[in-house]
């Protein structure tokens, strides 16, 4: 784990009309690290995520990745800078196989703007397998057929493919039986295990306890503490999550 | 569900012949039928119209005049597969066919225009394509649904080929005076020249399969059983030589017929091996996925209503050509249910994101061969539409038969 943080956020807010999402919160991921979001239902993770994804960007604060200020305006700023996010939808493309899907949009050609699609399989192949994704038969079968959990690992691979630095994931083992959320929780640590830098947004205490090496927990769009799981006990966190010291108290006017 | 199994770790290598067939079992079983209704419900319509006609359906006459039924068809139904594979619908291609049917013979007239054949059939090509690209626009940028902006279109373009056919003549019946469009449908290559041109696409398909073959293994990847290679290249080459062979007992392979192959292979590459096509087919998999992953999904959605557009032009010059020359009926009857019609039944699903450029072919194939057999059968025009609707029905409850069976099986 390096010593300064490869994404950092320092004071960002975003208001949506009268509703503050965000208030000036402080936030950071090392590389190699797994930081998990927490926060109750409305908290601002969604929106946070968003901010750094160029969906919603923030109306102030400062975003500094790889040492560097930048500003992210749209989708695409966030994907030159390595930053690869894992919708909860996923959004893969049910009548398209596993190599299509992972290099939709930036397929692989030969001359004339022909598919390379013996390039493209090879690789795909490559990526699952350093990711030890050993559950899925065939990459030549459509996504239609696979499961939950193999639906996230594509999606996952498709994210680490892209030489990405941070991976982002939106509550990854929301539907997911116990098995298959097993099996992408030990792919999240595996991206760590390689330098990545990842965000596990969830609302599942017991993943956060398995594979997060940082807890930040939001409450109603305030960071009201980073937390370490190995020193920190379950209740500590929900306490947090429910009942965390704010700075700033919603809905009044912060004096100037 | 596949939890036990590996990553195919068995790289570089021929998949055995047992397992390549039962591969294919467990997608027949789970609903993925491919090509197999539509050959099974040919081979039923040969036998029935064979078994009727005594006979006459088998002739070579019937087999060429079957080609030059089904190529104007063919080439309409080729864009309406492109325009069903983003599960959008096309309702203004039978009278953008006509336009441009109409456009190419107004131009060509001695007494008038009087334009090269090229020049007339370029330009209605560029104006059924911006009618596609019109059409596309109005869907994409003001998201009016398609079904809606083309049934505006089929409206207005069948005014529009009203007006240009009665303008120029009080009959509306204008004759095509151009030799080389009337050539289209009505001359055939030269049996030395379609022996030479079914040879040459056997060894270009022969030397694809095996280059690719090679590269794969290269690449540790795993090939289909050469058994199963050597019979597809086989199989090609019996079906080629065999309607050359055929064709050539009678007039000969009919220049429409070549034209209508080669916009197939075209489209079929374009569908397969590029970026383009595997848009559309995200697009109509995942419109959401196809943004997400930086596509731009209008500009899909335009080109491929501009694609529909251009193969009616296609469509619509080879059945002027066909006719001699253009009335006001052109365009009309029930051009634009056999075109779509032609897309599903050949396996272009409805629901977007599957077919197969081939299955234009293929649905045209089935739809011509009624027609041509209730035609040799003199059986009254009532009768026939009965007849066609049942074939639609059928190949739509196929579709969505497998669609529920591929879902049930978890592959959908
Ligand atoms: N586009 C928007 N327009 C208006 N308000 C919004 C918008 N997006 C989010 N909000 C508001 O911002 C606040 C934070 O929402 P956000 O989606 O970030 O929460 P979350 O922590 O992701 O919650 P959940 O766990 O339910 O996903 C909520 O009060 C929400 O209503
Ligand atoms: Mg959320």
């Amino acid at each position: 784990m390096s010593d300064s943080p490869l994404l950092e956020l320092k004071g960002v807010s975003k208001n949506f009309g009268a509703v503050q999402a965000l208030y000036k919160v402080d936030f950071k991921v090392h590389a190699g690290q797994v930081m998990a979001l927490v926060g109750d239902n409305g908290a601002g993770k969604s929106t946070l995520i968003k901010g750094i994804a160029g969906i919603y960007p923030y109306d102030e604060g400062q975003v500094t990745f790889d040492g560097k200020d930048v500003s992210i305006n749209s989708p695409r700023d966030c994907a030159e800078l390595g930053i690869e996010i894992v919708y909860q939808d996923l959004a893969l493309a049910d009548n398209l196989d596993v190599v299509n899907n992972m290099f939709l949009g930036r397929e692989k050609t030969q001359r004339f703007g022909v598919l390379d699609e013996n390039g493209m399989e090879q690789a795909a192949k490559e990526t699952l397998e350093s990711l030890s994704v050993t559950t899925i038969r065939s990459v030549r079968q459509a996504v239609a057929g696979l499961s939950g959990g193999q639906r996230q690992a594509i999606a996952v691979a498709k994210a680490v493919m892209w030489n990405s630095k941070l991976v982002i994931l939106d509550e990854p083992t929301a539907a997911l039986g116990v098995a298959q959320t097993r099996q992408v929780l030990n792919l999240v640590r595996r991206l760590a295990d390689r330098g990545l830098a990842v965000i596990l947004i969830t609302h599942n205490l017991h993943d956060i306890f398995e594979v997060a090496d940082k807890v930040t927990v939001l409450r109603l769009g305030q960071n009201v503490g980073e937390y370490s799981p190995k020193t920190t006990t379950q209740q500590e966190i929900v306490h947090a999550i429910t009942a965390g010291e704010m700075t700033h108290v919603p809905g009044m006017q912060e004096e100037a | 569900m596949a939890t036990q199994s590996t990553t195919s770790t068995n790289s570089g290598t021929t998949q055995s012949l047992g397992d390549y067939i039962k591969s294919r079992m467990i997608r027949i079983r789970s609903g993925d039928l491919g090509s197999f209704p539509i050959i099974i419900g040919l081979i039923i319509i040969a036998i029935i119209f064979g078994t009727l006609s005594e006979g006459i359906f088998f002739y070579e006459r019937n087999f060429v005049n079957l080609l030059l039924q089904m190529a104007g068809l063919t080439a309409i139904a080729t864009g309406i597969v492109f325009v069903l594979l983003i599960a959008e619908i096309d309702l203004s291609v039978a009278y953008v066919s006509a336009v441009g049917g109409v456009f190419t013979t107004l131009m060509l007239r001695q007494e008038a225009a009087n334009w090269p054949w090229w020049l007339a059939i370029g330009v209605a090509l560029i104006i059924t394509t911006l009618i596609g690209l019109l059409h596309g626009v109005i869907v994409t940028k003001a998201k009016v649904p398609s079904f809606v902006v083309t049934l505006a279109g089929l409206l207005a373009w069948s005014g529009v080929v009203l007006i240009m056919t009665t303008r120029f003549s009080t009959a509306g019946t204008i004759v095509i005076q151009d030799k080389v469009v009337l050539g289209i449908a009505n001359s055939y290559l030269p049996m030395m020249w379609s022996w030479i041109l079914a040879a040459v696409v056997i060894v270009i398909f022969t030397a694809m399969q095996f280059s690719q073959r090679a590269s794969m293994l290269r690449q540790n990847l795993m090939v289909k059983p050469m058994a199963i290679l050597l019979m597809q290249i086989v199989g090609l080459a019996v079906l080629l030589l065999g309607v050359v062979w055929y064709s050539n007992k009678d007039r000969g392979v009919p220049v429409a017929a070549i034209i209508v192959l080669f916009f197939l292979l075209l489209w079929s590459f374009v569908a397969t091996r590029t970026r383009f096509g595997r848009y559309v087919y995200a697009v109509g998999g995942n419109p959401e996925a196809a943004r997400r992953a930086g596509i731009d999904v209008d500009r899909i959605r335009i080109a491929v209503f501009m694609i529909s557009g251009f193969m009616a032009g296609v469509g619509g010059i080879i059945l002027s050509s066909r006719l001699r020359s253009v009335d006001t009926n052109v365009g009309g009857g029930n051009l634009l249910l056999n075109a779509i019609a032609a897309a599903v039944i050949g396996g272009t699903s409805l629901f977007g994101g599957s077919g197969r450029v081939s299955s234009a072919l293929l649905g045209a194939l089935v739809i011509a061969s009624v027609e041509n057999g209730m035609g040799l059968l003199g059986l009254a025009s009532g009768t026939k539409f009965v007849v066609n609707g049942l074939v639609l029905l059928a190949a739509v409850l196929i579709d969505s038969f497998s669609r529920r069976s591929r879902e049930n099986s978890g592959l959908a």
